[in-house]
Order: C-alpha cells, then sequence, then structure tokens
C-alpha cells in the first residue's frame, strides 16, 4: 500500500494512479483528442450519406436548401462561434485559477448555447408547419431552383438528413450544456486549480469539436445552390 | 454412393470449368500452406521438447531476408490468385453480344420469369443449350440473390435497379436454382430449376407454353397506352428526345454531365424523369411511378432497345392493355 | 528466477468485500472479471442458440423449428456472438486484467470509465435480452435493408439500440488503452520492450476507436428509416439499399480484427512462455498488428462482390484484401520460428496456442480463397463463409481466449486448475471443432446457401457430421466452466509464476495486490529474455540484498 515516495501524502486533484500532474493532464488530453476522433467517424457516417445523395439528387437537393431559413443558420453559427470563444476564455479563466471569470464566461457559454438551440427549435416548428418533417405527413410541393419538377421522395430524403444531422449535432450541444452545468457547479466548489483543471481543457475541447461540425453543417445544409 | 453423397455441383456452364479451375488453385495453395504449418509446428513442438524444468530456449536475432522472404512470397502467390481470380470474374461479368436477353423479377418467395417471346413462367426456367442467355433482374420488395450452382454464377437481385448475369448452359438437364441472400420467413423455400432443353425441344415448349405476345410486342402497347408516343416521336422531336438506337449510347445532360443509357438510366428516366433531364430539352416529362409494375417496366424497356434507326411510330390504335 | 511468494493475504480479490465492492470498484481486475461473468452469459445463449441450430440442420426438412423462428435463432447467435462475446471478449477481460500489469502501473488511465464500459455493455445487453426474451430479431445480424427497414416484424429497433449502446463500451475501452498504453508504461518500458499483447491491444484499440462509431451512426440511420420512414435506404423513396451494406461492411470487416488481433496477441505470450524463448522477429509482428489494423479499414466492399458494385471496384477490393493476408502470414511464419530451438512444454496453454495457430491459418487461407473474385462469385453467402468466418472467430479467436484463460487463469484466481481435464478438454475442442466445421467448406461448394432453414437430402450426410461435431464441441466447452469453478474452491494454492515465464505480471503475487505492485518496476531490457533478467526493483532487491 506505500505510495511511490515513501509516506507522501497524496497530491491534491491528483489520482492514485497517476505520478504527476504532468501525466495526468497528459493522458486526459490525448483521452478527449481521442474522443473527438471517433466522434469524427460517428459523424462521418451521416456526411458520406449526404455526400452520396447530394451527387445522385442534386436538384431536389438544392430546391430543399432553399427552404431553410438562410438568416436563421448564419445568426446561429456566429452565436456558436461566438460560443466557443467564451469557452476558451473560461478554459482561461482555470487556467489562471480565476474562479469567478471561469464560472463567468462557462455561463455565457450556456447562454449562447441556449440560444442556438432556442433557434433551431424555431426552425424545427418552421419545418413541421410547412410539412417537411419526414413521416406520414411529408409533403414536398415546389418547383427546383430552376423551375425543373422535383421528385418528393429526393427531397424526403434532404429533409431526413437535414434533421439527422441537425438533430445528432443539437444532442451534442444538449449533452455539453449538461457538461458545463456541472462544471459550473465543480468550479463553485474549487474543484479545478492550475494543476488540474482538465475536466475544463477537455469539456473545451469538446466544446470546440461541436462548434466545427456545425461550421460544416451550415452550408452544406442552408447554402447549396445559394449564390 | 456418390449420387447420393455428392462432394461437387455438376458442371453446367460453359465458365464452370473455368471458376472450378480457379477454385482447384486455391484450395491447393490453402492446403499446401496449412500442412507446411501443422506439419512443422508439430515437427518442432516434438523436436524441442523441453527436457528438464529449468531449461530455456536459446534466441536467434531477427533474420530480415527470411522475413521478406515469406512475406514476398506468399504476396507474389495471392497476387497470381488475385489475378486469375479476376479474370474468370471478367468473363463471368462480361455476356456475348449475341445473348438472349430474358427477365427475372424476384419476390418474396418466388421467382418470376419471362422469355423474350413472351412465355412466363414461376420458379422454373427454360432455356436452350449451347446458346448464352442474360438475365436482366429486379426485386419487387427486398434484396434476393440469384444463384445456380450448377452454372458457378450467382447476382444478387435489388430493388430499385436492375442486375445482369450470364450463362451459356453446355449440356441439357434440371439444375437447381437457389436464393443466396436472406429475404425472409421462407428464404429456404425460394428454389427453383433452370431447365435446359435441346434447342429443337426449347422451341417445342415456347411454341406449346403460355405465351400471350413476345414482350417488345407488350412493350410496344404499353409504349401507346401510356402516350409515350405523344412525345417520343419524329415529328416532333422538339418536345421529347428520339429513342431509337438510344441504347449504350453516350448522352449529354442539362447539367454538362455525360452518361451512358444503360437499363438503369432508362428506368429511372420513366420513374423519375426530372432527375437527369437531356441537355436542351425542358424538364416536362410526368414520372409513371406508381402506374407501372416491375414486369411492364422490363417489356417497355425491353421495347426500346429494339427501336430500330428508323422506328415506325406506333399509335394507340392497338387496346386492351392495361397500365397496370 | 522467478519469486516463488504463495498468495499473501491481501489481495485484490479479498481486499474487500460484498455486492458494492465490485459494482462500484475502479480496480481494472476486478472490472476484468465483471467482463468475464457477463461474456459467459451471453457466450452460453449464443451457444443455445448454435444447439438448436445444429439440431435443425440435422435433418433435411425444416421439422423442429418453425421457418420464422429459425431465422431468429441464427439472427440472434450471430448478434449475440458477434456483438457480445466476440468483440469485447480478449480485450474486456484479459486485456483489462493484464495491460496495465504488464506496464507496470497501477491501473489503466480512466479507471471510472473503465467501470463505466461495463456497465454501458451490461445495458447494452439488456436490451439485446429483453429482444431475445420478446421473440428476437430476424434480420440476420447484417440488418440488411430494406428487408430490416420495411419487412420484419421483430424488434429491431431494440436489438440495434443494444448493438449501438455497447459500441460506446467497446470506444471506451479502446480509448483507454491507447491513453494507458501512451502514458502509463513503466519507467524504461519503451515501444519496442513491450509484451506483443499489449502490442496487439494497442492495435486493436485503434480499430475500436475508428470503426466502432460507424457502425453506431449505421444502426441509428437504421432506426430512424424503420421509425420515421426517412427514405435513405428505401428505393421507393430513391433510397440506396446496398448504400447500407457499404456503411455496415465498413465497420464490421475492420470488427474481425477487433476479435483476431487480441487472440494473436495471446499467442504471441503463450509461444514465447511455453517455448521459453522471446518471439522470434518481434519488430515485424508488433509492426504487423498495426498493418493489419490499417489494412483492415480498406477492404470492406470484399463483402459486396456480388451486389452490384462495378468490376473494376470489385478489382481493387480483391487486391487490397490480398494485401492484408500478408500481415497474418508473416505473424505465422514467426510464431513457427519461435519454436525452433525452443524449449517447448506441452501445457495446456500451449496446447491451445499451437491449435490456434493451425485453425488460424486455415480460416484465413479460406479468407484469401474468398478473396479471389473467381471463386467468391460461386461461394459467396454459402457455408464455405460460414465454415471460413467460424475457423478464424471460432479456431482464432476462441482458442486464443480459452488459451489466455487457462495461461493467466492461476494468476487471476490466485488457484491451480486440473491439469488432466484441461488437456482432455483442449482435446475434445480440436476435434469437435474440426468436425463441426470441416464439412461445411463442402457444403458451400456445392452451394448449400446460408441461412437456410432446410434443404435438399443430398446434402444431409455433411450436416450430420457438421451437427456431430457441434455436440462434442459444446461438452469440450462446458467443461473448462466446471474445473475453473471448481478450482476456485478447490484449486491448489498458485505460485506467482507457476510456467516459469518471463513477464512482468509474473513478478507479482498470484492473485496480486489491488495496486499490482508493492513497488513500480524500472524495465532494463526486451520482453521474454530467458537468458538474464530485465526487471528491476530497487527498493526491494535492495532490501532483500541489506538483508543477506
Amino acid at each position: 500500500m506505500s505510495e511511490m515516495s515513501h509516506g507522501h501524502e497524496p497530491l491534491p486533484g491528483l489520482a492514485h494512479h497517476f505520478d504527476s500532474y504532468d501525466q495526468q493532464r497528459e493522458s486526459a488530453t490525448l483521452g478527449m483528442w481521442a474522443f473527438i476522433v471517433q466522434e469524427v467517424m460517428f459523424f462521418g457516417g451521416l456526411f458520406v450519406t449526404y455526400m452520396v445523395y447530394r451527387r445522385e439528387y442534386a436538384a431536389a437537393f438544392a430546391a430543399g436548401s432553399h427552404h431553410l431559413d438562410v438568416k436563421l443558420g448564419a445568426f446561429n453559427t456566429a452565436v456558436l462561434i461566438a460560443s466557443s470563444l467564451t469557452m476558451a476564455l473560461a478554459v482561461r479563466g482555470a487556467q489562471l485559477g480565476k474562479k469567478k471569470t471561469l464560472i463567468g464566461f462557462l455561463i455565457a457559454t450556456i447562454l449562447l448555447g441556449s440560444v442556438f438551440l432556442g433557434v433551431k427549435t424555431v426552425e424545427y416548428s418552421h419545418k413541421w408547419h410547412e410539412h417537411h418533417v419526414p413521416g406520414p405527413h411529408f409533403v414536398f410541393e415546389s418547383t427546383g431552383v430552376h423551375g425543373e419538377a422535383i421528385d418528393p421522395h429526393n427531397a424526403r430524403i434532404f429533409f431526413s438528413l437535414y434533421f439527422a444531422m441537425t438533430g445528432l449535432h443539437a444532442l451534442h450541444m444538449v449533452v455539453g450544456i449538461g457538461i458545463l452545468l456541472w462544471l459550473i457547479w465543480q468550479a463553485s466548489r474549487n474543484r479545478f486549480t492550475p494543476n488540474n483543471y482538465n475536466y475544463v481543457e477537455g469539456t473545451g475541447l469538446y466544446w470546440h469539436f461541436v462548434d466545427i461540425v456545425w461550421i460544416f453543417l451550415f452550408p452544406l445544409l442552408y447554402l447549396i445552390g445559394r449564390h | 454412393m456418390w449420387k447420393n453423397f455428392p462432394l461437387f455441383p455438376p458442371s453446367a456452364s460453359t465458365l464452370s470449368g473455368d471458376v472450378d479451375a480457379v477454385y482447384f488453385f486455391g484450395l491447393a495453395v490453402a492446403a499446401f500452406f496449412s500442412l507446411l504449418i501443422f506439419c512443422a509446428v508439430l515437427f518442432l513442438a516434438i523436436r524441442f521438447r523441453r527436457r528438464s524444468p529449468d531449461e530455456h530456449g536459446t534466441p536467434e536475432r531477427a533474420i530480415v531476408w527470411l522475413e521478406i522472404a515469406w512475406s514476398t512470397i506468399p504476396l507474389v502467390i495471392m497476387l497470381g490468385m488475385f489475378g486469375w481470380g479476376a479474370k474468370v470474374f471478367f468473363d463471368l461479368h462480361r455476356p456475348p453480344a449475341n445473348a438472349t436477353e430474358y427477365f427475372v423479377v424476384g419476390k418474396q418467395w418466388m421467382w418470376k420469369f419471362q422469355h423474350p417471346t413472351g412465355n412466363r413462367e414461376i420458379n422454373e426456367l427454360h432455356v436452350p443449350v449451347g446458346a448464352p442467355v442474360r438475365l436482366t433482374m429486379t426485386s419487387e420488395d427486398v434484396i434476393h440473390s440469384f444463384f445456380v450452382p450448377a452454372f458457378r454464377t450467382k447476382a444478387d437481385v435489388i430493388p430499385g435497379r436492375y442486375t445482369t448475369l450470364w450463362f451459356q448452359a453446355t449440356k441439357p438437364g434440371t439444375f437447381a436454382l437457389y436464393c443466396a441472400e436472406y429475404c425472409g420467413a421462407e428464404h429456404s423455400r425460394m428454389i427453383g430449376q433452370v431447365v435446359v432443353m435441346e434447342p429443337r425441344d426449347y422451341q417445342a415448349w415456347l411454341v406449346r407454353g403460355s405465351a400471350t405476345q413476345a414482350v417488345a410486342a407488350s412493350g410496344a402497347d404499353l409504349f401507346g397506352a401510356l402516350s409515350c408516343n405523344t412525345c417520343h416521336r419524329a415529328d416532333s422531336a422538339a418536345r421529347a428526345p428520339l429513342l431509337a438506337g438510344i441504347f449504350g449510347r453516350e448522352i449529354h445532360l442539362a447539367d454538362g454531365t455525360t452518361i451512358k443509357a444503360d437499363d438503369n438510366y432508362l428506368r429511372e428516366s420513366i420513374l423519375n424523369p426530372a432527375a437527369k433531364v437531356v441537355a436542351g430539352y425542358q424538364p416536362v416529362m410526368p414520372t409513371f411511378k406508381g402506374q407501372i409494375s416491375e414486369e411492364q417496366l422490363l417489356q417497355l424497356l425491353n421495347y426500346i432497345k429494339t427501336m430500330a434507326a428508323a422506328p415506325a411510330p406506333q399509335q394507340a390504335a392497338l387496346g386492351g392493355t392495361e397500365a397496370r | 528466477m522467478s519469486a516463488e511468494a504463495t498468495s499473501p493475504r491481501i489481495n485484490y480479490l479479498n481486499a474487500d468485500y460484498g455486492v458494492r465492492s465490485w459494482l462500484f470498484t475502479k480496480d481494472h481486475k476486478r472490472i476484468a472479471l465483471l467482463y468475464l461473468g457477463t461474456i459467459t452469459v451471453f457466450f452460453a445463449l449464443g451457444g443455445l442458440m448454435a444447439a438448436l441450430i445444429r439440431l435443425e440442420l440435422a435433418t433435411p426438412a425444416g421439422d423442429l423449428l418453425q421457418p420464422d423462428t429459425y431465422n431468429r435463432v441464427f439472427t440472434m447467435h450471430g448478434v449475440l456472438m458477434v456483438f457480445m462475446f466476440l468483440i469485447p471478449g480478449i480485450p474486456a477481460v484479459l486485456g483489462n486484467f493484464l495491460i496495465p500489469i504488464m506496464i507496470g502501473a497501477k491501473d489503466l488511465a480512466f479507471p471510472k470509465i473503465n467501470l463505466a464500459s461495463w456497465y454501458i455493455f451490461t445495458i447494452g445487453g439488456l436490451f439485446i435480452l429483453w429482444s431475445l426474451l420478446n421473440g428476437g430479431v430476424d434480420t440476420g445480424w447484417t440488418f440488411y435493408t430494406p428487408y430490416s427497414t420495411s419487412f420484419s416484424n421483430t424488434h429491431v429497433v431494440a436489438t440495434g439500440l443494444g448493438v449501438f449502446i455497447t459500441g460506446f463500451s467497446s470506444i471506451l475501452t479502446g480509448l483507454n488503452f491507447i491513453v494507458t498504453i501512451h502514458r502509463m508504461r513503466a519507467p524504461g518500458l519503451t515501444w519496442f520492450r513491450l509484451p506483443l499483447f499489449v502490442w496487439a491491444h494497442y492495435a486493436t484499440s485503434l480499430i475500436q476507436v475508428l470503426g466502432t462509431p460507424v457502425i453506431a451512426i449505421t444502426v441509428l440511420m437504421l432506426a430512424l428509416e424503420r421509425l420515421f420512414h426517412l427514405g435513405i435506404f428505401d428505393p421507393a423513396y430513391g433510397g440506396d439499399p446496398v448504400l447500407f451494406q457499404h456503411l455496415f461492411w465498413f465497420y464490421s470487416h475492420p470488427a474481425v480484427y477487433i476479435m483476431v488481433l487480441p487472440a494473436m496477441g495471446v499467442a504471441s505470450e503463450i509461444f514465447a512462455a511455453f517455448a521459453r524463448k522471446r518471439i522470434f522477429g518481434y519488430r515485424f509482428v508488433a509492426f504487423s498488428s498495426l498493418a493489419i489494423a490499417v489494412l483492415g479499414f480498406l477492404v470492406w466492399a470484399h463483402h459486396l462482390f456480388v451486389a452490384g458494385i462495378s468490376v473494376y471496384a470489385a478489382t481493387v477490393f480483391s487486391v487490397l484484401s490480398m494485401l492484408v493476408a500478408v500481415p497474418s502470414a508473416i505473424k505465422v511464419f514467426n510464431w513457427t520460428a519461435t519454436l525452433y530451438e525452443g524449449s517447448i512444454s506441452w501445457e495446456t496453454p500451449m496446447l491451445y496456442g499451437l491449435g490456434f495457430i493451425g485453425l488460424f491459418t486455415i480460416g484465413g487461407l479460406t479468407g484469401v480463397m474468398l478473396a479471389t473474385l473467381g471463386i467468391d462469385v460461386q461461394v459467396h453467402d454459402t457455408y464455405f463463409v460460414v465454415a471460413h468466418f467460424h475457423y478464424v472467430m471460432v479456431g482464432g479467436t476462441i482458442m486464443g481466449y480459452l488459451g489466455g484463460l487457462h495461461y493467466w487463469w492461476p494468476k487471476i484466481s490466485g488457484k491451480l486448475y486440473p491439469v488432466f481435464w484441461s488437456k482432455l478438454s483442449a482435446l475434445i475442442i480440436f476435434i469437435g471443432f474440426n468436425l463441426t466445421f470441416f464439412p461445411q467448406f463442402l457444403l458451400g461448394y456445392m452451394g448449400m446457401p446460408r441461412r437456410y432453414h432446410s434443404y435438399p437430402p443430398e446434402w444431409q450426410v455433411l450436416n450430420v457430421l457438421s451437427s456431430a461435431g457441434a455436440s462434442i464441441l459444446a461438452v469440450g466447452y462446458l467443461m473448462p466452466l466446471v474445473y475453473f469453478a471448481w478450482s476456485m474452491r478447490y484449486g491448489k494454492p498458485a505460485p506467482a509464476n507457476p510456467w516459469g515465464a518471463v513477464g512482468l505480471e509474473w513478478e507479482t503475487p498470484s492473485p496480486p495486490p489491488t495496486e499490482n505492485f508493492a513497488e513500480i518496476p524500472v524495465v532494463v531490457g526486451e520482453a521474454y529474455d530467458y537468458t538474464q533478467r530485465n526487471y528491476r526493483f530497487p527498493l526491494r532487491d535492495h532490501h532483500e540484498v541489506a538483508h543477506v
């Protein structure tokens, strides 16, 4: 049961199986990067499906895309980028041991993330009222961008991918906000020090990743065929 | 005894021998290396048995040339297998130009065949010996797979598109047909047979059979009944492209790309005309999805393929064919 | 050369008592045993399904089960064996237990995530169990569309959810191993001094992290398609059912390397220990593990050779499939060469090792036959494929798993098992296995398709041989269950190093204390060195010297 360095009190915030804060921090960071790599593969399946069908049904995809609200999408993009900024500043606060800064920016990030989700809710309800949600009530009667006839079945595939991809993204945002709330709670109990703020850093990486996914989703879904 | 305990399927097509040959080669390679490893391992494990409790082995340094050798030699052998197998595969996928086209629709849990003469069969396909046969196949529901072990060929049968398979039978007889892609409850019973006959017997069978109309003629009827000819005709070329001789040609599309007019392109153009519009034409063709069955589609396709360079426009005077 | 210590009074098994001490443990060794328990249950269920299959197929007519029931039975056999036994199997049980000890660490990098992995695995398993008890699923473990999305009337979504959830267990285990191997090696333990078991698990973890998310999203799309009729895989909506196959096999092919690489890692350990010498061509074997992991991602469409892909695409995937066989061949030759000038003992783990190398070779070579385009057209979706994958998954993975259990059981349990019964069961398993699956190669070339409930009478003799073999195999599998359990109570206490092997796991008592080592070792030389001692325990050595 003896410690490696005999009889030392275990260092605060250092798990028993690690030898040093450095080892703990490097492990946490590597672990989070590995997690993000698998998230890329997870979303990747949807992106591949999107690419296959966009090539096959280009006109239907463009037509569907034109029924999305570009302004709301662009606004959301700006909101999310801003939230990445506040998240990075929160990490900096933790790094410097400034609890109030950390908590303040965590709250800001949560607020911005919530705004994003609120806008998405509005968009989804628009789609519901226009009968563009795939399911038994799906209807698509528009013509294409150049006035050509569009097979509603192909448009349905576009909207299926729209909801699957943005829905999965939104789910990641919800989980992220949950984690941020937990971080605020832990920070208020002085859990994080400049020696050990791995959870904050890891959450920051996760949040930036979710942001980057949106930066791909926005042009691919909202900006097809627009000039 | 071997009749009731066979180890090999009958060999009944022009390519059976080729497939068997590459199979035997693969088998020989597998058997050789398996036996090699088995014997080497057994021999060494006995020869170098531990003689006293504290004895240990004598390590060696890695011998790089040996590593390279036993990596390269198997690789070369396997690339040889690949090459041989690819050649046979290409042969299995290249029907001769003069192959007769038959039409197959698979559905849970039966096979529906139609001869070019119009004869229809269920679960049984009669073909003449010595003549190349090409099957154009699709499914009405789930994925099936058309498999005749005696001909050494197989192809999946997929809903929503056409796949093809060809063979040339070398001897008369009855050969088992199996569905080789799991398709639901009666998958094991979706079996049938290919009956190979001498050409004269085959002709006699055709005449005796229940042919109402040649497939191409049925297709011609449909072409009129569905009013395809109101736009696809020589004198109003401005509205729709002429279909004579179109099969296999390169088509220039409105979006600037080119595509080869194969079975799947023609099928899609009937069911989803807006997907690939020919350059220079307006996207005004209506869709026929839901108005036409798979078998009718196959008949139309066959008709289009037989349209000669100077078609006589078929008027909708031939009545009696429901478009359903 | 090895420390002869008897079990210390306090070890990881008796350090704490009570159900809570097990269900809330962070000790990787206890978590490994939790996995051992649940995995064995799923293996038994999958085995029950197999018994039903072979009973039905003993006669040509479909007279034991309704066709619909049979379809559910073979599907559940596949789902249980692949997702709940073979994929987690060796990494979750042996990897979890041994990797920290083999690298001289106190635990994995993320002990709580390790426990969470087990809970996630079990919860996913509960979904599948629920589905099984409510009639199962009848789509085949491959869930091909559009049958699974638009035609099956079974609990596809529940089973899919179970697979989805269990997948995350696999991802987290892989992530844990990667970080652990990178960051927690003992002083002096460089990459090329690692045991090959660790290399094999590192390569496996790469596949787990990169590949599993793709099956997760595919199963998710399948569920959404089924629930909301999205249209992605339905031709009536312009969807492509073959797209599902590409997405499915993009994971499921690398998945087979998740199953076999750890078994290869076990084989390396067994050959080194029971020939008492270093593995010949160590670096080649290590790099081969990585090569298999990388190349394994490039061959998925060899499952689609007759599914309507272009002949040119088929050609590319056929060549790549030949390439992926090369690193496996390299390993087989190197293991064989290890035996030369070895000091070989025929103890039970070695019997499994020898069985592994033979059966894996046959399985792998028949895989090369399948990769050959002209052959595959004939044998795709026949019993030839069934025989091939059982040779590599059962003859390969399960032999590796059992060999590993027999090799490390004294370390894990602190007890010895009866030698005679263990050797007898190894022999019974070997005979039973070959009798079950070799006839299936013949059936396949003759044209017996897979997933058939009834078949023409001329194929009965081979089917009866196969079913007879299966009953022998079942007996062989039940025996270790009995004598391992027996050993927990009545087995002789095991010394720290019962086999006289070299490795860090043999430097600590059987069973080990919770923190694995009283003192973190320093490694000064390569693995499997039987000519000199390469581990230093500065304090202990100093203490011993001072007291001589």
